[in-house]
């Protein structure tokens, strides 16, 4: 079953204006891998994980996905109908700021139910009972099921988020920074539950990251990228551990010891 | 009125709402834009429906206006006095039996409306989804991807915090299993009286300039969940003045001291129901 790989990139590229953000870019992702693409600002993270996901075209080179039917399409030829279907069953996309992955006025309930809600579950108990499930999953009380989550500190609603991400059980998700901004006990803990369930779904992930730790922590395997390209790809504690391009050493000497 | 072509609107601008409207009536609940036109009274008084009104209406018709149920409404009064000016020809009634054309503010007629009758709704708001999603371009793209999730988050919402589904009027529907609608401020009392009526319902939308329609045995489905079904809302009581039990109540302070009384809110039916009974003294 795990021969083919779920997401499969191949010489993407794109540029805004005279930038090449991205630039010629390939990867694979296996079934249930943890993938994290580590690099500085403006090296062109970010903008590869939204063409990826479908959000961004590519001025080249194509994103084929493989669905759990088995059928291969191509990511940003499949039309927007069926990108929207993948994104709300399949796939699942963690924001930074939780603010953009959450309904702020809408309460923790409602933002975790509304994945199931989308596709096309109509009945109330069974959608809170799942919610509820899901809050503790993700060690936010059920009793705040109905609070909103601009009453939630910032540890609180990234958890939100991911329990909202995964209520559906996707295949494929996109984490971008999904510690960044938090403090590091808080991200310590974030680390360790996105870890567990992770394991527990044998969810995919594609994970963007500027932090080197996080990515020791969560990526089976690491792709570092530099000026829109890959400098270098290889297992997490292969590439951190004895790092081959003067880049990628760089970046590995310059993570702060506590 | 002289000076004014028949029913106010220029042939030209009716020709323009006509084919909006025909369009509106082939795809069942989408809104349909329109090029809107100033009318001789403010926005959020009826300026859409009176334009599709003056669109569909011959010399040959009779229109009925009510506003909240109400014949004698201010509202009401003026819009049925301004077709009498500018329509001639055209007569008017209070009786939902005798109309032909019904222009409507925040209800439907208690009478069953049969084939051949047109009911104009006046619109303040057509975008159902407007309080959830702000931007106009992407409310359309739900609808034209049919991803009305967000509508079933926000009835979520309404249980869980009031234990019913909570929007009285105005309550979501789905027209013809396809569009998401809204049925104007009526309230959700009348939403059963949409579904597979032998009526044309018309929607106008003047500020909004948009138009939309249910064509005549659409079926029109109130939004809900499995285990807390769509319930319309009426007050518990009967009519003071006709002692009707099953139409739409309209609760009336009568002194300082706490006293008040329902009445049906269609005038014309509690009327109708009134005379009957003197009859049968």
């Amino acid at each position: 079953m795990n021969d083919h790989p779920i997401l499969s990139a191949s010489s993407v590229t794109r540029a805004f204006g005279a930038v090449r953000a991205v630039a010629g870019v390939s990867l694979d992702l296996w079934p249930g891998e943890v993938l994290a693409i580590v690099g500085e600002s403006g090296s062109g993270k970010s903008t590869l994980l939204r063409l990826l996901a479908g959000d961004v075209r590519p001025d080249a080179g194509t994103v084929l996905y493989r669905a759990s039917s088995g059928a291969t399409r191509d990511v940003h030829t499949m039309g927007e109908p069926a990108r929207r279907h993948l994104a709300r069953t399949e796939w699942g996309f963690v924001h930074q700021d939780a603010r953009d992955g959450l309904r702020m006025a809408v309460s923790a309930g409602g933002n975790v139910g509304e994945r199931l809600m989308a596709s096309g579950a109509r009945h109330y108990g069974d959608i809170r009972a799942e919610a509820a499930r899901w809050l503790e999953r993700v060690e936010i009380p059920a009793a705040r099921i109905d609070d909103a989550p601009r009453l939630f500190s910032g540890g609180m609603r990234q958890r939100l988020q991911i329990a909202r991400t995964l209520v559906t059980r996707p295949r494929l998700v996109f984490m971008d920074e999904p510690t960044g901004g938090l403090d590091v006990s808080v991200q310590a803990r974030l680390l360790d539950m996105i870890r567990a369930l992770v394991a527990d779904l044998g969810i995919a992930v594609i994970l963007v990251t500027h932090d080197i730790a996080a990515a020791r922590l969560l990526a089976h395997r690491l792709v570092v990228m530099r000026h829109g390209r890959v400098v270098e790809e290889g297992l997490t504690d292969r590439v951190l551990d004895d790092p081959r391009h003067p880049y990628t050493q760089l970046l590995v000497s310059s993570v702060l010891a506590a | 009125m002289s000076g004014y072509n028949f029913a106010y609107l220029d042939e030209a601008t009716k020709r323009m709402i006509r084919r909006a409207l025909l369009k509106a009536v082939a795809v069942p609940g989408h809104q349909v834009p329109f090029g809107s036109r100033e009318m001789p009274l403010p926005y959020g008084w009826g300026t859409g429906g009176i334009q599709v009104t003056a669109s569909v209406i011959g010399a040959d018709d009779t229109l009925k206006v009510i506003d909240q149920g109400a014949d004698d409404t201010t509202n009401a009064v003026s819009i049925r006095r301004f077709f009498a000016r500018v329509a001639p020809g055209l007569r008017t009634t209070e009786r939902t039996a005798e109309a032909t054309v019904i222009q409507t503010r925040h209800r439907i007629p208690e009478t069953p409306l049969r084939e051949g009758q047109v009911l104009v709704y006046q619109v303040p708001q057509p975008e159902p989804l407007f309080r959830l999603e702000p931007r106009r371009a992407e409310t359309r793209r739900l609808h034209a991807l049919a991803d009305y999730g967000l509508m079933q988050v926000k009835l979520y919402e309404d249980i869980a915090r009031h234990g019913r589904v909570g929007s009285s009027y105005d309550h979501p529907v789905m027209v013809n299993g396809r569009y998401l609608m809204s049925p104007s401020p009526i309230p959700s009392f009348d939403n059963p009286k949409m579904h597979r009526s032998p009526a044309l319902q018309l929607f106008g939308a003047g500020r909004e300039r948009r138009l939309y329609a249910v064509p005549p045995y659409t079926d029109v489905q109130s939004l809900d969940f499995e285990d807390h079904p769509f319930v319309p809302l009426r007050a518990k009581g009967r009519c003071t003045l006709c002692g009707a039990g099953d139409s739409y109540l309209d609760e009336v302070v009568t002194d300082d001291r706490g006293g008040r009384i329902f009445v049906c809110s269609d005038t014309d039916f509690c009327t109708g129901r009134q005379t009957m009974r003197e009859a049968a003294e």
